[in-house]
């Protein structure tokens, strides 16, 4: 482990801190506006548009790109490609953060968050979808949090509670991978009830296997996107397996993510032929749906492939940051823009300034916390105390 | 100790199982509930509807609604489209009937489905579908998700979004506490024209249908909720095509819940084969993972073996040719010894004879 960055003298007022700093600021400012005035205050959501971006980028976005925790764990310890085990720790860190941000977010959004456990403990509406994503999400979040629990456990040296956990680490994932499947796919069936109001470009009865197969590509993507900033950003905290393995997970997520990506192309176009929905193509939404088909899935499924033959990270990693931007136009589209599609342009929604506040704030809290853990815990590097699991 | 089928559902919903158990058996049956016998409803002729309004002002008195920002006989409310919002669970909208007719009224309310997307998808069960009609809503649980708004068809659910603490969710109750109390629900009692009529659902069917069929060139052959959505206890009539009145033509005969029974179905599947499938996954690399351990080090030890065997051959045969040249050496060094020993005979021989010649 590099000691030289625990010696050198913290320098606390760095761009990046003063930035945050300023941000978080404002953040607790709109959260007391939030829960003293509600969201009529902070909100520019109405009876027509229910669900602004505290949902379709908080929740619908934030649960996606946290899946590289499934996808990464379920690679090396189920499927046995050893190879990329220098990305579990750093996937499920993020996976972990990101779904607690995403209940933390939830906690503006409906109306009385300390009814969140009603569906659990009051009543439950088990014919609800949200009653699937809500159960699996409060499941999976304890599941991430058992499965980063090593790292923290090896930081503060409690050897037999790690032992106990490392023993779990199987049946943690196949349960994990079951859950994300389920809410994944879920969060998109959310809207199989709202035909009438989801443009039927993006409403099809596939839409849950489309959130499925796009949280698989999210996944892939985010753990590449993240690693290239880690090792930009973070390079000091790296031992040499994890230095080195950072090449051998580019170009093994990127060809997974070429794949897939090629997949889910397919059977986008197989959804417009089975609803016969090609006569839509034409239309302004038809375009817009283009864009997203063409320049945001066979797009980077192309630029992925050529990198992998070639070899080219740097072509992978801006492929993935591309690829996660498509992944928030797609969940856009989906909760926002294809949504009330039929409405006037005065009844549509867009977001107040305050909303766009509170997603920032809490991506900020997710970056401090990712970067608090990622310094101190064995997370970029292996506890030289302990064998890797 | 007895359990209902509540409990026992709700238990098992806890284990995240049921919606689905429950949905799919009645995706199966292609069983349709086609409403509560007896359940009551309202038909709003359009025809007879004359946009005075009433029916607001009486329905935000009995239901002790904040007042309203323009009085309820103030008409020119009616020059703009209005819908349902927490402070209004029923308004009165103009529509333009075109060819030069004069323009018609409707009224925008719950239409209280038989089979209610709100109820279908709220998480918690804060809507129910009452055996007299009316689709109720209880705000002792409700988290305030607003998913009844999303999955509502006709956009009726709205919500208090300036309550910091307890907002809730507000729409049309149908007055379901003075149906109980025996009353008329409010906007039925205070119209003027009878252009609403309270009644049992089968009964307005029948009064709807002998009206299209008396006048049937009047009305549009279409009872407005008789089918809609899986069939609403408020019916519609009109004279002017519906999706001109602002009523979506385009819903289907779908109920909600049937929308997302198939997702439903499908947790049950995951939650069975996922676990046996991934663990198949991880039990075949594993295995492979032993195999080609068992395999290398089989190979390691056959090649061992062989550099071994062929080890021991060059030493054999080292030794062997050791051997040889050993026993010529020693057998070169008997004859060479016997040569010399011949020789000092010889030596001898002579020597023993050159005296004894001197001798001679």
């Amino acid at each position: 482990m590099p000691q030289e960055a625990n010696q050198a003298p913290a320098k606390y007022f760095t761009p990046f801190n003063i930035v945050a700093g300023i941000i978080v600021v404002v953040g607790i400012i709109i959260t007391v506006l939030r829960f003293t005035r509600g969201l009529g205050t902070v909100t520019h959501l109405s009876d027509n548009n229910p669900w602004g971006i505290w949902i379709g980028f908080d929740l619908l976005v934030g649960v996606a790109l946290a899946a590289g925790g499934y996808v990464t764990s379920a690679a090396v310890y189920i499927f046995g490609l050893k190879r990329f085990h220098a990305a579990v720790r750093p996937a499920i860190l993020t996976g972990f953060l990101g779904y607690a941000l995403v209940v933390l977010a939830l906690h503006y959004d409906v109306g009385r968050p300390w009814r969140l456990p009603y569906p659990f403990l009051v009543s439950r509406g088990t014919t609800s979808l949200l009653f699937e994503v809500a159960a699996c999400v409060a499941l999976y979040l304890t599941v991430l949090f058992i499965e980063f629990s090593p790292a923290a456990l090896e930081w503060l040296g409690a050897n037999r509670a790690r032992r106990l956990v490392v023993k779990l680490t199987l049946v943690l994932t196949i349960f994990g991978v079951m859950l994300s499947t389920l809410h994944q796919s879920s969060l998109g069936a959310l809207f199989l009830i709202a035909p009438s109001k989801l443009h039927p470009l993006w409403y099809s009865s596939y839409i849950p296997i489309y959130f499925f197969i796009t949280s698989i590509i999210a996944g892939l993507s985010m753990v590449i996107f993240e690693s290239s900033l880690s090792h930009r950003y973070l390079a000091h905290k790296m031992d040499a397996g994890h230095l080195a393995a950072k090449k051998d997970v580019t170009l093994g997520f990127g060809k997974a993510a070429a794949w897939v990506l090629a997949g889910y192309f397919f059977i986008k176009v197989i959804g417009i032929a089975v609803d016969n929905n090609w006569h839509y193509l034409a239309t302004g939404y038809g375009a817009w749906y283009l864009v997203e088909l063409l320049g945001f899935i066979a797009l980077p499924a192309f630029t992925y492939a050529i990198g992998v033959r070639e070899g080219n990270t740097t072509l992978i990693q801006w492929t993935s940051a591309w690829t996660v931007l498509g992944i928030v136009v797609n969940r856009f589209n989906v909760s926002l823009v294809a949504f009330n599609w039929h409405l006037p342009a005065e009844a549509r929604y867009f977001p107040h300034w305050m909303e766009i506040g509170i997603s920032v704030f809490i991506v900020t809290i997710g970056l401090l916390v990712f970067r608090f853990i990622a310094t101190r815990m064995p997370i970029l590097h292996a506890h030289p105390d302990y064998e890797a699991h | 100790m007895s359990i209902s089928r509540r409990q026992f559902l709700g238990w098992m919903g806890a284990a995240g199982m049921t919606g689905a158990t429950a949905a799919t058996a009645r995706a199966a049956t292609q069983r349709q509930f086609s409403g509560y016998k007896d359940s009551k409803g309202v038909l709003h002729d359009i025809t007879r509807c004359i946009g005075c309004r009433r029916c607001e002002a009486a329905c935000n008195r009995v239901n002790d609604l904040p007042g309203p920002d323009q009085p309820f006989d103030d008409l020119t409310v009616l020059d703009r489209k209005r819908r349902t919002t927490s402070g209004a669970y029923t308004v009165v909208n103009r529509q333009d009937a075109g060819d030069d007719r004069s323009p018609r009224f409707i009224k925008d309310q719950c239409n209280h489905c038989l089979e209610p997307a709100c109820a279908s998808a709220c998480f918690v069960n804060a809507f129910t579908k009452t055996p007299e009609g009316a689709v109720v809503y209880n705000a002792d649980v409700c988290v305030g998700c607003r998913y009844c708004m999303i999955a509502c068809p006709f956009e009726i659910p709205a919500y208090e979004y300036h309550k910091a603490l307890d907002p809730r969710v507000m729409k049309c109750t149908l007055c379901h506490p003075r149906l109980l109390a025996g009353k008329l629900p409010g906007c039925v009692a205070a119209c003027p024209t009878e252009a609403l009529v309270f009644g049992r659902r089968e009964e307005l069917l029948a009064v709807a249908r002998e009206r299209v069929r008396a006048f049937p060139d009047r009305y549009v052959n279409h009872i407005y909720g008789e089918h809609e959505m899986g069939g609403t206890n408020w019916l519609y009539l009109s004279d002017t095509p519906f999706a001109q009145m602002g009523l979506r033509e385009d819903l289907g005969t779908t109920p909600a819940p049937k929308l997302t029974s198939g997702a439903l179905g499908a947790v049950p599947i995951v939650v069975g084969l996922w676990p046996v499938l991934l663990t198949g996954v991880y039990a075949i690399n594993r295995r492979k993972e032993k195999i080609a351990a068992e395999e290398q080090a089989m190979a390691v030890e056959r090649a061992l073996g062989q550099a071994n065997s062929e080890a021991e051959a060059k030493m054999a045969d080292a030794m062997k040719k050791a051997d040889e040249e050993k026993s010529a050496a020693v057998e070169r060094e008997v004859k060479n010894a016997l040569s010399a020993a011949a020789k000092a005979a010889e030596n001898e021989k002579k020597e023993n004879a050159a005296p004894s010649e001197k001798e001679a």
